[in-house]
């Protein structure tokens, strides 16, 4: 393999690893920020028992969101340093920013929140957990602007005299309509994520708390079930009216992207959504056959008609090759494209089950003791983090071959082939040597931090007694939520 | 003083906050099984850093972000030149952060015993490396015509740089040492006062003779007193701990380190990665983003860092308190 392909699988690899453990973050930070406010103001034990459990869940998952981002920062250097010479202008400013507004809050203030319980008064200390809250998903925004500009290039112009894009106009690029739309869609999958995470330990908690007869238990879970079955609901509604917007603006701003979602390879009007379809491994869209489709749906989803004419696979690709030369396959891999849209859109309401079923079990003030909805909450668990996965993996592959795509409405000369943005001072042996390496470690680590996942959540039927007395006094025993 | 000089001196604020803080963090680390013989005294070693060692590595990827931002071409030849050294950095960071959160989390002894060899070697491993990075940058590496490292890792292991690698381990181990004396009382107090006193000689030699051949070899003559300065802090910080003035010690050893990188930093100038064949050299001018950019960061920076050194010097004073090893009961709950 080249170094091109080798430094590909890294970013791929590192990326969807740090993105399973950033959603979690982004959306767990509020909600168990919520759970203590609620322990603040009622006084119930029950809030303070779930804030204690997500909390140190949310820690768990936070520490290893922490060491894969240092990765994430440092591979554009490391392996696409000639991106970094091209786009370091207009790219770096949004990631130095993110460092320097969000990263230091965030750390800074879960450090405070981890061991003030004792140290802090009580509004201060809620007050750090909240700032967390507020920093990642401010986070979140300043890294999406940045990969909203590989996205769709605003606010900068092309220099011909050094080759590279430099940056006339930052609220340009910080309010990049591209940005606009892949903000909430994030922020509200993370909060799918979160909700979906929530509802489920908790539902599998109730569960077993009913079972084995711990009736207060039990409607202390099922109050912990209600609240994430409530944020799957609106953030559900949310992840839709979100991924409807951005996907109209792809169909604009990359229409190959989307046409290679649809694996539609020529123009029509009408084009339908295609529900199965099978290709040949060329990625040769005149060899896909549509097996099952829902007519006129897709250009609905462009352009609020159902007979909105769309381009294909081919028109598009000739439009690219006047425009931007002969050479390159412009289309992104089919398969991966077509497949990863459908599995984010599929896996996405795959929580909505658990959703409805966990309030139509819990109606009425009932603790469930179901042994379905028990194995539901845990099967569950997984799909909204997939679903996250996929719709990153068809983001980037879908952007192929370009690293930074051409914007159809701006400077043509602000692109790059992701060919051209691979380091050249790497050998594939040295690439070879960091993708062993970190998938390693990788590897290793989310074993580690599954075991610990599964065994806080199974900590959290804990004997009453042992959690009473931590309970009651959590001000004498705040260790236990640090070293 | 223009926005280039401005932002090189910005990213040497960056470098010094980051190694004068997570300095003594890896010192920590290092000396973690040394100065905690059972279990509780090394948690309560960890505990002197546990609530700030996180945002102390944020000052890393701030200077990543911030010379991304200012300095694309020395961004990218940096980090795809030293690719090897930076992977190893990497992996040490990993399981060092990772063994930090994780270790308390399971009373296990075998899991904590794993998790504080993780965190020693991700301490040792970057404290030596970094040096050695800095080493090279100084001294010069191969870059032809398009500012592509040429140059080879074992190339990166030159006497100079090795020096310079041992230079910063000394500095840290003492650098930790002091700041666990200052952090804690009892037993493990008296136990970091004696190892900051053994190591007082060797890091004035060590990091004294990688000083003097940086000032002959690479520097200016501006940087002279700079060198001075670090001889006199260095002595001072040993004087301290001698006196069992742990907090003085402290002071002068983050003077020290902020004194080897303007060190550092001054013989680097104008340059910001020179190459053996001085033409190809990386300048504040050659490397730097537009005048436009550097504005923009510089609202940002001069916005923003003073709020980040108010509330991370809040977060110190919050946790002002020696750490006892008695106070941490492992019976208390599971953490």
């Amino acid at each position: 393999m080249t170094s091109l392909e080798l430094a590909r699988w890294q970013f791929g690899i590192t990326t969807v690893y740090h993105f399973i453990f950033v959603p979690l973050t982004i959306g767990l930070a509020p909600l168990v920020a919520l759970l203590q406010t609620l322990w603040v103001v009622t006084r119930k034990p029950g809030w303070l028992r779930l804030t204690r459990l997500f909390g140190k869940l949310f820690l768990i998952n936070f520490a290893l969101g922490v060491v894969t981002g240092i990765v994430q920062e440092f591979q554009f250097g490391m392996n696409w340093s000639e991106y970094a010479r091209f786009v370091g202008d207009v790219f770096g400013a949004p990631l130095a920013m993110e460092a320097l507004a969000a990263f230091f809050i965030e750390s800074t203030f879960l450090g405070l929140w981890i061991f003030g319980w004792k140290q802090l008064p009580r509004a201060l200390h809620l007050a750090s957990i909240w700032l967390v809250a507020f920093a990642v998903n401010l986070s979140a925004y300043f890294i999406l602007a940045a990969n909203s500009f590989m996205q769709h290039p605003v606010g900068a112009r092309f220099n011909p005299a050094t080759g590279r894009a430099e940056m006339t106009d930052i609220l340009a690029v910080l309010t990049n309509n591209t940005v606009l739309v892949a903000f909430p869609h994030t922020v509200t999958s993370a909060f799918l994520v979160a909700g979906t995470f929530v509802a489920g330990v908790c539902g599998w908690l109730m569960v077993r708390s009913s079972q084995s007869g711990e009736a207060a238990a039990a409607q202390t879970f099922r109050g912990g079930l209600r609240l994430g079955l409530v944020t799957v609901i609106v953030s559900g509604i949310g992840v839709a009216v979100s991924g409807d917007a951005q996907a109209k603006l792809m169909f604009e701003q990359q229409p190959m992207k989307m046409a290679a979602a649809e694996a539609l390879c020529d123009g029509r009007a009408g084009a339908p959504f295609s529900l199965l379809a099978v290709g040949d491994l060329n990625n040769d869209c005149r060899g896909v056959r549509h097996l099952l489709e829902i007519p006129g749906l897709t250009s609905y989803l462009a352009r609020a008609d159902f007979q909105a004419p769309l381009e294909g696979v081919n028109d598009v690709q000739k439009r690219y090759e006047e425009r931007y030369g002969a050479g390159p396959d412009y289309a992104p891999n089919l398969a991966v494209t077509y497949w990863s849209f459908r599995l984010m859109i599929g896996l996405g309401v795959g929580s909505a089950a658990l959703a409805l079923f966990g309030f139509w079990l819990t109606r009425g003030g009932v603790a469930s003791n179901s042994e379905r909805f028990a194995r539901l909450s845990l099967a569950a668990l997984p799909t909204p983090f997939l679903a996250c996965s996929f719709g990153w993996i068809f983001t980037e592959m879908g952007r192929q071959p370009w690293l930074v795509a051409p914007n159809p409405t701006g400077v043509d000369a602000l692109r790059l082939l992701t060919a051209s943005g691979v380091s050249t001072a790497v050998s594939p042996a040295m690439v070879w040597t960091t993708l062993i390496g970190f998938t390693c470690v990788y590897g290793a680590l989310a074993a580690v931090w599954f075991y610990l996942m599964r065994h806080f959540v199974r900590a959290g039927l804990k004997h009453p007694a042992t959690l009473a007395s931590e309970d009651s006094h959590p001000e004498t025993a705040p260790l236990s939520f640090g070293y | 003083m223009e926005l280039n000089t401005l932002w090189f001196c910005l990213i040497a604020v960056l470098w010094t906050g980051y190694l004068v803080l997570e300095g003594f963090d890896f010192g920590v680390g290092m000396w973690l099984s040394v100065l905690g013989k059972t279990p509780a005294e090394r948690r309560a070693v960890l505990r002197t850093i546990g609530p700030v060692w996180d945002g102390n590595e944020v000052w890393l990827l701030t200077a990543g972000g911030a010379t991304f931002a200012a300095f694309p071409e020395w961004y990218a030849t940096l980090f795809s030149g030293f690719y090897l050294p930076l992977f190893l950095i990497l992996v040490a960071l990993i399981v060092r952060g990772v063994g930090l959160e994780f270790r308390s989390k399971l009373e296990s002894p075998r899991w904590q015993r794993r998790w504080e060899q993780a965190i020693q070697v991700g301490s040792w491993v970057p404290a030596l490396l970094w040096g050695v990075a800095f080493a090279n940058i100084v001294r010069g590496v191969p870059l032809d015509a398009n500012h592509q490292f040429t140059g080879t890792f074992l190339g990166l292991l030159s006497p100079f740089a090795l020096l310079g690698g041992l230079a910063t381990t000394l500095l840290f181990l003492s650098h930790g040492a002091v700041f666990v004396a200052l952090k804690t009382q009892g037993t493990l107090r008296t136990r970091a006062l004696g190892w900051a006193r053994r190591m007082a000689l060797p890091t004035l030699g060590v990091s004294g003779a990688f000083g003097l051949w940086t000032q002959v070899r690479y520097s200016v003559a501006w940087t002279w007193p700079v060198l001075g300065f670090v001889a006199l802090a260095l002595g001072a910080a040993a004087l301290s701990v001698w006196r069992e003035r742990e907090g003085w010690s402290f002071t002068f050893s983050c003077l020290a380190i902020a004194g080897v990188v303007v060190l550092l930093f001054g013989s680097l100038f104008p340059d910001v990665m020179p190459a053996l064949e001085p033409a190809h050299s990386l300048t504040v001018q050659n490397a730097s983003s537009t005048p436009y950019t550097l504005r923009i960061m510089t609202y940002v920076a001069v916005a923003l860092v003073p709020f980040v050194l108010a509330y991370q010097g809040w977060t110190y004073w919050v946790f002002r308190q020696r750490v006892t090893v008695d106070e941490l009961n492992p019976a208390l709950g599971e953490g």
